[in-house]
C-alpha cells in the first residue's frame, strides 16, 4: 500500500463484487451469462453474453432446400416449435403464391394455439417455481404433456415437431387426434383454473411479482418488445390482429393488455392468452366441421410431397417426389417477409430467393434476441432475486436467442 | 393500401432527399426503397419523426451480401413499422465491401444495438457511432465474418463428398 493511501485510512474505498450469473446457473433456465456488478445484493450494472448455443441457422439455410429448413425452425423457440414451423411454411407459401385451403388454415390455427398454450404453461409455471411455488408447476405440467401427446399423434414428434409441410399438413388429423384434442379441451379449463387459484391472488406471489422488473410502454417499444411482454406494458400489438394470417381475422378473441409491464402483468397476460387460445381452438374446431372433410393440403404437386404409396405406384408422383427431394422445382425469385405471433412475440422470416433451390439469404426476426437486450437495463438497481424472476417472466428461450 | 403507401412515402422522400432515393418498388406486400448510403440515417430519422408516417418501431434489420455487385457488395436492410396505423416499409442501402461503414441507428432505436452487433458479427459491417460494437453470437477470437458469401457452409477441401449437383 502506498504511503499516500495510508494517510487517508479514514476514507474507506467502496468495493463492488462481480458476480457471474450463468452461463449454467440452474435459475436461468438455459445458457445465459450475465456479468453483474453488485453492491451487496443490489445490481448496479450488468452485461449479457449471448451466443452459447449459436448454430448459424441463417448460414445453414443458405444451403438447404426450402423443406429442409423447417427442422431448423424447430430449434428456435423449442417450447412452441409448431408456431415456428407454420411461420416458415407460410413464408414459403407467400413466396410461391400458394393459396392454402380454409380447412388447412383452421387446422393450423388449432396446432398453433395448442403450442401457444404449451409455451405459456412453461413460462408461467416457471415463474411460480422461481417464486418458490413448486406445486403449480407440477399440477399444470400434466396439461403440457397432454398437448405433446396431441402433437405426437399429429406428426410423430413431441418437442421438435417439424409439423406440417409447405402447402399444407403432412397428414390429416386422425380420429385419435380429435379425441385427444376433445379430451384436452374438457380437462384443461379446470386445471388452468386450479393453477390460477394457486397463484393469481396469492399474497406471497403478488408481493413477489408486483412491481418486479417493470418496463414502460415507451421503453418497451424502443427496445423492440413484441408479444406478451409488450402487451403487459400496455401496447395492444398482436400480429394475429394486426396482420392476420391463416384466417385469424375470422376468429373472435380479445388481446389482453397490462399496465405496469412488470412480472405480475406478464404472468397475467399469458394467463389470459391461454383462455383466449382455448376459445380460438373451440371456434376453429367448429369451422373445420363446416369445411369439406379430408382436405389437408393445397393442390400443388410441385411442392407438396405425394403420399408414399403413390410414389411407388404412380409415375407422376414418383417424378414429383424426386424433383422435390432433389430440390429441382422452380422457385420464383423475390423477397418476402412474413411474421407470425410466436410464443413470445413477432417471429418474422425474411427470405430472399434468387430462383435457386435454397434461399439466397434467410433472416429470422427472433423476438427473444431483440427484447433480451433490455434485460440488463431492467434489472439495474434491483435485487438479484428479482433479476432471476424478471428473466423467467420475459420467457427468454436460449434456442431463439442464439439461433 | 400498400401501393398508396409506396407512393406517399416515395413522394415525401423525393421531396426531401431528391435523387437520394435510388428505387422504390413493391416486393410482394412490402414497399421497398433503396437509399443512398450517405443519407440513410437522415432518411430513417425523417421517417421516424414525420408526423404522418411516424415509423416508430424498428422491426428488424439484417445484412446482405451480393459479391457480384461490384462497388455495392454489402448492404443493410431495415424494416420499419408504424404500429398505430399498421404501415410497414423496408429500406435498403448498399455500399462497397472495401469501405463497410454506415451510420448507426441506435440513437433513434435502442433496439438496433444488438441487431447491429449481429450484422457486424456476421458481415463485418461497421456501424459508426455504435456504443458497443463487438461480436455478439460468435466468439471474440474469430477473425472473419462468416455470413459473407465467400465462406461456404461445408468444408471445401473434402473430397469424399461430391455434391456439386446439389445446391449452390
Amino acid at each position: 500500500m502506498s504511503k499516500e493511501k495510508n494517510n487517508n485510512t479514514d476514507i474507506i474505498e467502496k468495493e463492488y463484487t462481480t458476480l457471474n450469473l450463468g452461463p449454467t446457473h440452474p435459475a436461468t433456465h438455459g445458457i445465459f451469462q450475465n456479468v453483474l456488478k453488485m453492491d451487496g445484493e443490489i445490481i448496479l450494472e450488468g452485461e449479457s453474453t449471448v451466443g452459447y448455443i449459436h448454430r448459424a441457422f441463417e448460414k445453414i439455410a443458405e444451403r438447404r432446400p426450402y423443406y429442409q429448413i423447417t427442422v431448423l425452425t424447430d430449434r428456435l423457440n423449442y417450447c412452441s416449435s409448431p408456431i415456428n414451423n407454420m411461420g416458415w411454411h407460410m413464408t414459403v407459401e407467400k413466396l410461391l403464391k400458394i393459396e392454402v385451403p380454409k380447412r388447412v388454415q383452421y387446422l393450423r390455427v388449432i396446432i398453433m394455439e395448442l403450442s401457444r398454450i404449451a409455451d405459456h404453461i412453461i413460462c408461467n409455471s416457471v415463474i411460480g417455481v422461481d417464486t418458490g411455488a413448486m406445486t403449480g408447476f407440477l399440477y399444470i405440467f400434466q396439461q403440457r404433456e397432454s398437448i405433446y401427446d396431441i402433437f405426437e399423434e399429429l406428426c410423430g414428434a413431441r418437442l421438435t415437431t417439424n409439423i406440417g409441410r409447405i402447402g399444407g399438413l403432412e397428414r390429416d388429423f386422425s380420429p385419435k387426434a380429435w379425441a385427444l384434442i376433445d379430451k384436452f379441451l374438457k380437462e384443461f379449463p379446470d386445471k388452468l383454473k386450479e393453477f390460477e387459484n394457486l397463484l393469481m391472488r396469492n399474497r406471497i406471489f403478488m408481493d413477489r411479482t408486483v412491481n418486479c422488473g417493470p418496463i414502460s410502454a415507451e421503453k418497451a417499444l424502443g427496445y423492440g418488445f413484441t408479444g406478451p411482454n409488450l402487451r403487459a406494458a400496455g401496447v395492444d400489438y398482436d400480429v394475429r390482429v394486426m396482420n392476420p394470417y391463416s384466417s385469424y381475422e375470422e376468429f373472435e378473441f380479445t388481446v389482453p393488455v397490462g399496465t405496469q409491464g412488470d412480472t405480475y402483468d406478464r404472468f397475467m397476460v399469458r394467463q389470459e392468452e391461454m383462455w383466449q387460445s382455448v376459445s380460438i381452438i373451440k371456434q376453429a374446431i367448429e369451422k373445420v366441421k363446416k369445411e369439406p372433410a379430408g382436405v389437408y393440403h393445397a393442390d400443388v404437386p410441385e411442392f407438396f410431397l405425394p403420399p408414399k404409396e403413390e410414389v411407388y405406384n404412380n409415375m407422376e408422383a414418383l417424378i414429383y417426389h424426386f424433383k422435390i427431394v432433389m430440390g429441382e422445382t422452380d422457385v420464383p425469385a423475390g423477397e418476402v417477409y412474413h411474421c407470425v405471433e410466436g410464443g413470445n412475440g413477432e417471429l418474422g422470416y425474411y427470405l430472399i430467393s434468387d430462383g435457386g433451390r435454397a434461399p439466397y439469404r434467410m433472416h429470422i426476426r427472433r423476438p427473444c434476441f431483440i427484447y433480451y437486450q433490455a434485460y440488463t437495463d431492467m434489472i439495474k438497481g434491483t435485487y438479484l432475486s428479482d433479476a432471476i424472476l424478471t428473466m423467467s417472466s420475459m420467457n427468454v428461450i436460449a434456442g431463439e436467442l442464439d439461433a | 393500401m400498400s401501393n398508396t403507401l409506396l407512393d406517399t412515402v416515395n413522394d415525401k422522400l423525393k421531396a426531401k432527399f431528391g435523387d437520394g432515393v435510388l428505387s422504390a418498388e413493391m416486393h410482394y406486400d412490402f414497399p421497398v426503397f433503396t437509399i443512398r448510403k450517405d443519407i440513410i440515417h437522415d432518411v430513417i430519422k425523417f421517417l421516424k419523426e414525420d408526423e404522418e408516417l411516424a415509423f416508430g418501431f424498428l422491426t428488424t434489420m439484417c445484412g446482405l451480401h451480393y459479391p457480384d455487385n461490384k462497388g455495392h457488395e454489402l448492404g443493410v436492410m431495415y424494416q420499419l413499422h408504424n404500429l398505430p396505423k399498421n404501415l410497414r416499409i423496408r429500406l435498403k442501402t448498399f455500399f462497397s465491401i472495401s469501405d463497410p461503414h454506415i451510420p448507426t441507428v441506435t440513437d433513434l432505436y435502442p433496439t438496433a444495438n444488438w441487431m447491429e452487433r449481429q450484422e457486424y458479427d456476421f458481415f463485418g459491417i461497421i456501424f459508426k457511432g455504435h456504443p458497443n460494437l463487438k461480436r455478439i453470437l460468435n466468439m471474440d477470437e474469430m477473425t472473419y465474418h462468416p455470413m459473407r458469401k465467400e465462406y461456404p457452409v461445408e468444408d471445401g477441401t473434402r473430397e469424399d463428398k461430391d455434391d456439386k449437383m446439389f445446391g449452390r
